[in-house]
């Protein structure tokens, strides 16, 4: 069977070796040609009947900021095996430290382009002071940790009424703008979307670097056996901490995006299943897998958004008796829960396994190699 | 791993052993003097829940060492249960003031609600963890996440977002007097029923047959099936009566609050869990006494005005915990693990 | 060329090494040897770093190298103290600004404040050299973790293989050579061109070390899918790609066969002639031990009970006793 396969690959060989070697220029080229195709693809039935091609493009933004944060912590669960159950806390933190540098409830309003970068050091910032505490704790404790960590900063935020405005949030924060050319607005959502697919290709490229490079496998060998690694001349301790500050980052870049977005952050909007949502992403699309956790994300994003909408509309149309008492946009959380525990009983590695992650999900071989 | 204590005299040794309860019986003094007999009876209350979530939390984790996430939800579910059959099938809408009719009502809904409670932890087991034992950790700790998700997501999806009222079959106005302050009787039959469930539980582990199955299970798995215990039966066990509690913890919070809603669980899940970590995981004397120490650590922020933090008070309490000292404040009891 | 004086290493209440003077001649092949539960491994494994001895020290070229940990007690202090500044700073800054702080100047002294302990936990937990320095004035040493060992020149092998399953033989290898590389996190990023000239010089000098080890042409094999026999090598060549001066070897012959054994001993021998690594090695195979030691230590009961040449070992009745029991020894 793989040789079938084998051979009706064959021809694509040489492009695939091409795009081998020049993996970033590869991305770049499939960012571009499908984030160009997407739109032009809802200008066609039956897409451009459920919402205006406007409103598409909306909803791919918002996808595409999902599946960076599904990328962000695929970097630390998936690549240096650290489950972090808190990671909508760094998001809060990116969205929040530039809502207090751009709105009226601060006073001042500083521009967006820097503030990304701000948003990356409180990030990464953050990340390190979650990390630190974490470092020598086993897996399960580890996940509570960041748990608990998750649950502080919203709170937090939450009552630290003066500095955040509470419950209410901070709202009115500032669109971003290039002087002279270009001024996102709440209307027009193609700047926003080619900001997106811009950072977006960044990040996805840089994460391939991290992947392949020293501490790529720095964290592979941690994941694998930290003992060993130790043993090889590795500091975990600081390998462990880079994974949660690189992952932490992202989480902030993102979180400056979003707020930008929707131009409001409230306490909210960073609530467990935040987290719960990018951890589905990761176990959906296969854990270690960069392009994989992104489309897992972009899957969860639209079939909870658009399907679960039409759902909606459907049963209504036809008025199926108990079931159109049932709003199906609620059922996205349980969704949620149903992805993660059909994945781990059924297919672990993911929709798209890591290469090298297949082999842990296998079952233990007896007798040919290695003892455990 | 062996660990010795250096006191080298008996008298040493003799206080050693003092050393808890007398830091105990101090704690409750204190906690007396400076929350007055009011909250400290709701802390004892409060506490008396934590314990009986937490004794669920410690066996899980002490059998298969795993965090059952989905265990605080239990405890939410266990709260609906209640709630569904004292409203529908008792017909109840308030408290019932003829007392053999209170017994027996209340008899009926904890039978029913450990019952039900029992079986769908038995079920989560048998469904969602056990094909997984033998997987990488970081599996059933997803899938654990997983269902923690769908019980709260469906319980949110029937029974809405909001704050849900629970019938209080017990009349929280019958009381006594306590040195001028009054006492009601629901929370000394909040507390003295789940003393009991408690005080059961113990002499099940220590007595039964199965009890000592769970123990030597817990301390070594292998060994124990070698000498003939069915680890499925006894790790099934461990759920059933984790879970029925948790059930019993449910039914105790609707007649004390008089209120449910679907987050219940998260909540007070993670500070019951908080609970059993700082008593000691593994540790069932351990849970009980976490449970009432954070009970109180939450009432008494409270009553000095910082009950908003309460949750980032618990949570900072566990990470702390768990770096400096994971063993807890009695000693961990679960298996070794390099 | 390593030296350990007076190791001691408790478990709780067990003394699994008791007291063991020990020393490694440079450039030689030296064997631990001793029945079950003497405490070889405990013993190896201080050396390398994973238990920190209770008392003694271990020295390697003359420079202290291992000693037990001090001033446990006063860690805390250590993360408070630095804090303090910042915190006072933070307060300070609150207070000068007066009763009506505004937003920006809160968020500025939490920011401040957040920033002293971030600071303050990075360097208790990243412990750079200069810091552990300093705070070994105030008398705190922290026990040494294995990596250090491998900064100093030290590399072992494990007793059943821990071998990164799911990396290729040739990735292995190249987390082998972690201490020699300086690929950093941004390099790694922005692709320079020192990373990328790194990486591949790298990736040569793992196919050599490869081709040394006779496993040329496995390269982008799975170390998870290599026989038994090509695994034991594999984490040889891994161990000896740190450049290390001292090679600790834990039972590399454990489970092969007469011929892998043979070929084995040679690769032993082939380390220490051509590369001028020092070998020390824990066996139970007496023929390995007997065929390549320039040297032997006999530890039972986790005491050393007799050291020297390989032929005044095979006859020292407290060895023989050791193993076969007294009987054994009296009939010899």
């Amino acid at each position: 069977m793989s040789r079938i396969v084998d051979a009706a690959n064959a021809p694509f060989a040489p492009v695939r070796a091409y795009f081998r070697k020049h993996r970033s220029f590869g991305i770049f080229v499939g960012v571009v040609l499908l984030s160009v195709a997407l739109p032009l693809l809802t200008r066609v039935p039956p897409f451009d009947g459920i919402q205006s091609t406007n409103a598409w493009v909306n909803a791919f933004t918002t996808a595409a900021i999902y599946a960076m944060l599904a990328m962000g912590l695929n970097v630390v669960i998936g690549f240096a095996g650290l489950l972090d159950l808190g990671y909508a806390a760094f998001f809060a933190l990116g969205g929040y430290t530039y809502a207090l540098a751009a709105s009226p409830f601060s006073g001042i309003h500083l521009p967006f382009w820097p503030m990304l970068l701000a948003g990356g050091i409180v990030g990464a910032i953050f990340g390190v002071l979650l990390g630190a505490p974490t470092l020598r704790l086993r897996g399960d404790y580890l996940a509570i940790v960041t748990l608990g960590f998750g649950e502080i900063v919203p709170i937090t935020l939450m009552n630290a009424d003066k500095f955040t405005d509470g419950v209410n949030g901070i709202g009115g924060i500032d669109k971003p703008s290039i002087p002279g050319i270009l001024q996102f607005t709440l209307i027009n959502p193609w700047p926003m979307y080619g900001l997106v697919v811009v950072l977006f290709t960044l990040i996805m490229i840089m994460i391939y670097r991290l992947e392949d490079s020293r501490l790529g496998r720095t964290w592979d060998a941690i994941r694998e056996d930290e003992l060993a690694a130790e043993s090889s001349g590795v500091n975990t301790v600081i390998a462990k901490l880079q994974a949660f500050a690189v992952g932490a980052s992202i989480a902030g870049i993102v979180g400056v995006v979003n707020a930008a977005k929707i131009t409001i952050v409230t306490p909210d909007q960073f609530r467990f299943a935040v987290s719960i949502s990018a951890l589905a992403a990761v176990v959906l699309g296969g854990m270690g897998n960069t392009i994989g956790v992104a489309t897992g994300a972009f899957i969860i994003y639209l079939f909870q958004s658009i399907l679960l909408k039409q759902l909606n509309t459907l049963v209504e149309n036809f008025n199926i008796p108990i079931l159109n008492q049932v709003d199906f946009l609620e059922f996205q959380y349980v969704l949620y829960g149903i992805v993660l525990v059909l994945m781990m009983l059924k297919r672990p590695q993911g929709i798209f396994p890591a290469r090298r992650r297949m082999r842990e999900f296998a079952p233990l071989k007896i007798g040919k190699g290695g003892l455990k | 791993m062996a660990t010795v204590n250096a006191t080298s005299s008996s008298a040493g040794r003799l206080l050693g052993s003092l050393r808890l309860p007398i830091g105990i019986v101090a704690f409750l003094g204190i906690s007396l003097t400076v929350l007055g007999i009011d909250q400290f009876v709701n802390a004892l209350t409060l506490g008396a829940i934590y314990a009986l979530v937490a004794l669920g939390y410690t066996m899980v984790y002490g059998i298969i060492e795993l965090i059952n996430f989905a265990h605080g939800d239990v405890f939410m579910v266990g709260s609906f249960v209640a709630m569904f059959i004292s409203s529908s099938l008792l017909g109840n809408e308030g408290a019932i003031t003829n007392i053999p009719l209170l017994a027996g009502s209340v008899l009926v809904l904890f039978a029913l609600t450990i019952g039900v409670m029992a079986i769908v932890g038995a079920l989560i087991e048998r469904l969602a963890y056990r094909p997984l034992r033998r997987a990488p950790r970081l599996a059933p700790l997803i899938t654990a996440i997983g269902v923690s998700f769908i019980l709260q997501n469906v319980i949110q999806f029937f029974f809405g977002p909001t704050i849900v009222t629970v019938p209080q079959l017990v009349p929280i106005e019958w009381s006594i007097e306590v040195s001028g302050a009054r006492v009601p009787l629901l929370n000394i039959f909040v507390i003295a029923a789940s003393v009991a469930l408690m005080f059961a539980l113990q002499l099940f582990i220590s007595r039964t047959r199965t009890g000592r199955a769970m123990r030597t299970t817990s301390m070594d798995r292998d060994a124990s099936s070698l000498m003939g215990v069915d680890i499925n039966r006894t790790i099934m066990i461990t759920f059933l009566i984790g879970s029925g509690l948790a059930g019993a913890a449910g039914v105790v919070h609707g007649l004390y609050y008089g209120n449910t809603s679907f987050n219940l669980g998260f909540q007070s899940g993670l500070k019951a869990f908080t609970a059993a970590v700082l008593g000691g995981i593994g540790n069932t004397a351990g849970a009980a006494l976490g449970g009432f120490l954070i009970a109180f650590i939450e009432v008494g922020a409270s009553a000095f005005g910082y009950g908003r933090w309460g949750g980032a008070v618990v949570f900072s309490l566990l990470v702390i915990f768990l770096v400096f000292r994971p063993t807890g404040l009695l000693g961990s009891h679960s298996g070794d693990r390099a | 060329m390593l030296r350990a004086r007076g190791v001691t290493r408790k478990f709780g209440g067990l003394v699994a090494v008791n007291n063991v003077d020990f020393e490694i001649p440079r450039g030689s092949i030296s064997a631990i040897i001793g029945p079950n539960g003497a405490g070889k491994t405990t013993f190896f494994n201080v050396i390398a770093g994973i238990y920190a001895p209770t008392e003694g020290t271990i020295e390697l070229d003359g420079k202290p190298l291992i000693s037990p940990p001090t001033g446990a007690g006063r860690e805390p202090i250590l993360l408070v103290l630095p804090t303090i500044p910042f915190i006072g700073l933070a307060i300070y800054f609150l207070m000068a600004v007066g009763g009506d702080t505004g937003l920006i100047e809160g968020v500025a002294s939490v920011a401040v404040a957040l920033l002293g302990f971030v600071g303050a936990l990075l360097l208790n937990i990243v412990r750079p050299a200069w810091y552990d320095r300093l705070i070994k004035r105030i008398g705190v040493t922290r026990p040494a973790r294995p990596n250090d060992m491998v900064v100093a020149g030290l590399a072992r092998t494990f007793q059943n293989i821990r071998l990164y399953k799911s990396l290729t033989t040739l990735e292995n290898i190249l987390v082998g050579m972690h201490v020699h590389l300086h690929g950093s996190l941004l390099g790694a990023l922005f692709k320079t061109r020192l990373v990328r000239e790194e990486e591949a010089a790298a990736e040569q000098r793992a196919r050599e070390l490869l081709a040394f080890v006779d496993l040329a042409g496995m390269e982008n094999e799975l170390a998870a899918n290599l026989p038994y026999g090509k695994q034991r090598l594999l984490e040889i060549a891994r161990a000896i790609a740190s450049r290390p001066k001292l090679l600790l070897l834990d039972e590399p012959a454990a489970g092969m066969n007469p011929k892998e054994t043979e070929e084995m001993t040679a690769l032993i021998r082939r380390i220490r002639d051509e590369l001028g690594i020092t070998v020390l090695l824990i066996e139970h195979d007496m023929r390995v031990v007997m065929g390549i030691s320039d040297y032997i230590t006999v530890l039972d009961h986790g005491e050393k009970i007799a050291e020297g040449l390989p032929k005044a070992i095979r006859t020292n009745p407290k060895v023989i006793e050791a193993y076969l029991g007294r009987g054994a020894a009296a009939g010899h």
